[in-house]
């Protein structure tokens, strides 16, 4: 241990980051923070969701700027205009979000803006070629003239890899790279990784997996509510200890203490297949009362079986019961007569209108209902300003300004206005799917007592999750997906991060 | 002294334009520059007389500019408009010949006949293109543009290009040049459209549902609205109004003709921009398009009095349209930067 720590202290300093602030309206993403990068180290960024990672590399790979703080690249201070111009000088990212155009092939997605030419005209020749050499060196299948959107989740992930890969690097940022690869993929790209280390590439990585962060780091920065906590060497830290400096002090109070009390069934999909084959022969039962956790990897079918019980997802087989009648028409707005709420992942594209006031977006879906409509045509607009400032009080919205356009507000404030919207109709079954996504830790602390005392006055529950720790806190029973299947079902103690990890992957690998 | 307060009052002056610029648009600002410019080149501009004409000549771009808005509003547009005009003038004039010329006493029934039939193939324009955006998800560019073809062709084969005549003279007596109470009757019938829409657009669910589909359709799809039936609404409404628009017309000019509404298009879409209605869907307000479609009129009035030849106008018309979108830009990125 203590050899590998002279070795990589000799090794030069390739990235430093100094006093990095970063102000978004109505949040400071990152204050003060400090970071570096030595040559031929992996340095994993660790934090929990809204900490300020991804600020932190968005910023480093050139898509953000600094409000204020230092950037020195190789004993040389540095303003990066774009990603552009940090790609030049060799810095390349992989995100969760991917950055490929669907509608073009690998070799296309592979060199565009670096496009090889030969006079004046698009050589296909050598790109083809140079493509199927890249992936042929990653070790990745792929097809070099298959369409981008043709591919699984991995397969993109894999081409974004690649095209990581394809340039000149010094520095090669990835951001949970194996969210969505099988066992030997991850392997595969341990490898890359180990290869570029020997070359001298600094390698900064995000990963919440503790097996990930002892096997290939050699550093580690844990980042908290956008304040720089300290960097340790890895293995001089266990575990354990390493998730309390993520989460500090907030850890006894964040999750709250739930009182369960399972009653009747409400909701039961039986044998559920999806029109595109995401969820395959999935059964699985919700009672009042009650929060059941869906845990899994992103395109596992966790999040797609509760969209197919909304009508959002086409269903090919399978019944649906809700207090146990047998549902035929399946759509939105039938569901929600039900008495079924669904609140999405992402407020952009599927939450809220951005550019309508706070107002309009959180009676959107209630006004159907009589307390806000005269017959089904005229609105009660004075009804729906009382109701909508009621709401926006016990939410503690801020500001209080229920007239003023969502898109001005704070991510944590949009997260409380789709929030808002379950409150106004009579709901019996409420899904929640990722509802801490990009959220600062007052406002998640909020969120998880809001879906409490929703379970503890008799509400059954559905939480949708990718952030395992809300899983285990959170719910009292559990059913984890894998490839579209129900790996497992989990209940009460047996709800562990050993079980919930277990069965993320396939049965045999584990 | 005089020195300090100068500047003190220059910058008063500049944060009262940029906040009024920030909340009306560009719209108050180019009603009164073109008020100046019009007056110092025409004493007959401001008279009385003049601004009612103006008012009467804007009635039919202010009806199709609403109907426009509300395809605006769920994110789509209608360039068919105009061929809606022209198929409704053409159909609703050769009925009200037939009727008239089959039963020559009924005048009334004539009349109803003519502008049942205007209507009915009008709205069927409409229909189409409704069910062809919502249910087909064709690009509303597309569906549009075909069926302005389409409707176009068939008002020129059903007349061969000839104005339609025959429809009793109470027909443009009345929607035509007639008063009630005073006013032209085309003012009457557009400020009724008007408060009829400020209520369906601000005090019904339809209404909201519109501004909902612009802003986001998969959130509102989620939020449980039939964002299929609204968006089906929206251009059957759209159409309802330009074939108002288009009857209006007809009486006007006392002749069915396939060759008006060839300009509406441009110019309701133009008027509703100016009026801040957001191409990306979801924002807008009927008042200011309104004011949109009566300073287009304005600006078409002042030009011909100032004897602008009319090829050149619509070379300003088309100038102004591209100049509002610039001018929209900067307001968005005022709006956002004060909200910091």
């Amino acid at each position: 241990m203590q050899e590998r720590r002279d070795q990589t202290q000799q090794k030069q300093l390739l990235l430093k980051l100094e006093g990095i602030c970063k102000q978004f309206p109505g949040v400071l993403a990152l204050d003060n923070v400090d970071f570096d990068l030595r040559e031929g180290e992996v340095h994993v960024l660790f934090g929990e969701n809204g900490a300020g990672k991804s600020t932190l590399i968005n910023i480093v790979a050139g898509s953000l700027r600094p409000t204020s703080g230092k950037l020195i690249y190789r004993d040389k201070e540095t303003h990066f205009s774009s990603v552009h111009s940090a790609r030049k000088i060799g810095i390349s990212a992989v995100f969760q979000e991917f950055s490929l155009i669907p509608q073009l092939t690998v070799t296309q997605n592979l060199f565009l803006g670096v496009e090889k030419t030969r006079r004046g005209l698009l050589d296909q020749k050598t790109m083809n070629l140079q493509a199927k050499e890249i992936l042929n060196k990653l070790g990745f299948q792929l097809h070099p003239a298959a369409k981008i959107m043709s591919l699984t989740r991995a397969e993109q992930q894999m081409v974004e890899i690649a095209k990581a890969f394809s340039s000149e690097l010094s520095i090669l940022i990835l951001d949970e790279p194996t969210a969505s690869l099988t066992e030997r993929e991850t392997e595969r790209l341990f490898e890359l990784i180990n290869q570029a280390k020997s070359r001298g590439v600094g390698v900064i990585y995000i990963t919440h997996r503790m097996g990930e962060i002892n096997r290939i780091s050699d550093r580690i920065t844990v980042l908290r509510d956008g304040r720089y906590v300290t960097t340790l060497d890895t293995g001089t830290i266990s575990d354990v200890d390493l998730v309390e400096l993520m989460t500090g002090r907030v850890i006894d109070h964040i999750f709250p203490k739930i009182r369960y009390n399972p009653g009747e069934t409400l909701l039961r999909v039986e044998n559920l297949v999806t029109e595109d084959r995401s969820v395959r022969d999935a059964s699985i039962e919700v009672k009042k009362g009650e929060i059941v956790g869906m845990a899994g990897l992103v395109g596992s079918g966790k999040s797609e079986i509760m969209r197919a019980c909304f009508g959002i997802e086409g269903i090919r087989r399978g019944d649906i019961y809700f207090e146990g009648q047998r549902i035929n028409k399946i759509t939105p707005a039938s569901m929600m007569k039900h008495g079924v709420f669904y609140v999405p992942p992402d407020r952009r594209i599927e939450g809220l209108l951005m550019m309508r006031a706070v107002r309009e977006n959180i009676s959107l879906s209630a006004l159907d209902i009589s307390r806000l409509s005269i017959g089904s045509f005229f609105l009660r607009t004075q009804k729906e300003k009382e109701m909508v400032q009621e709401l926006a009080t016990q939410m503690q919205l801020s500001p209080p300004k229920v007239e003023r356009m969502v898109g001005h507000f704070s991510g944590g404030n949009q997260q409380k206005v789709m929030l808002a919207k379950v409150l106004t109709r009579e709901t019996k079954l409420f899904i929640f799917d990722e509802p801490t996504v990009g959220v600062d830790v007052g406002t998640r602390a909020a969120i998880y007592e809001f879906i409490r005392d929703l379970c503890e006055a008799g509400a059954a529950i559905v939480l949708v999750s990718s952030d395992l720790p809300e899983i285990l806190h959170l719910t009292n029973r559990a059913y984890v997906f894998y490839r579209g299947k129900i790996q497992a079902e989990l209940q009460g103690d047996d709800i562990t991060e050993k079980n919930v990890l277990l069965n993320f992957f396939e049965q045999d690998a584990a | 002294m005089s020195e300090t307060i100068v500047p003190k009052i220059n910058k008063f002056i500049m944060t009262l334009l940029r906040r009024s610029f920030i909340r009306m648009g560009v719209l108050p600002f180019l009603i009164i520059l073109a008020a100046i410019i019009f007056t110092s080149l025409s004493s007959n501009f401001l008279s009385v007389r003049n601004i009612l004409n103006v008012t009467r000549q804007s009635t039919y771009l202010i009806i199709v500019s609403m109907g426009q808005m509300l395809a605006l509003l769920t994110g789509g547009f209608d360039l068919s408009v105009g061929t809606i005009i022209a198929v409704s003038s053409v159909v609703g004039a050769m009925a009200m010949a037939a009727a008239s010329s089959m039963f020559p006493g009924a005048v009334v029934l004539a009349i109803v006949i003519g502008l049942l039939a205007g209507l009915l193939a009008g709205l069927t324009i409409g229909a189409i293109n409704g069910i062809g955006v919502s249910v087909f998800n064709v690009n509303p560019f597309m569906m549009t543009l075909g069926m302005a073809s389409v409707g176009f062709g068939i008002a020129l084969y059903l007349t061969g290009g000839i104005p339609v005549y025959g429809m009793p003279e109470q027909f443009s007596n009345i929607f035509g040049f007639g008063m009630f109470l005073g006013v032209p009757t085309p003012v009457c019938i557009t400020a009724l459209l008007a408060v009829i829409m400020f209520i369906l657009l601000n005090r019904t669910r339809i209404g909201r549902y519109f501004y909902a589909i612009g802003g986001n359709i998969k959130a509102s799809s989620l939020s449980g609205i039939n964002t299929r039936w609204n968006l089906f609404l929206a251009y059957l409404f759209c159409s309802g109004l330009a074939t108002i628009s288009g009857l209006l017309l007809t009486a006007r000019l006392e002749t069915g003709e396939a060759n008006i509404g060839a300009s509406m298009p441009l110019e309701s879409i133009a008027a509703c921009v100016i009026g801040g209605v957001s191409l990306r869907g979801g924002v807008g307000r009927i008042d200011n398009v309104i004011l949109g479609a009566f300073f287009i009129g304005l600006l078409q009035n002042g030009m011909n009095l100032a004897k602008i030849e009319s090829y050149l106008q619509t070379v300003v018309i088309g100038l102004l349209l591209i100049f509002a979108v610039i001018t929209d830009q900067l307001r968005q990125y005022l709006i956002a930067k004060s909200q910091d």
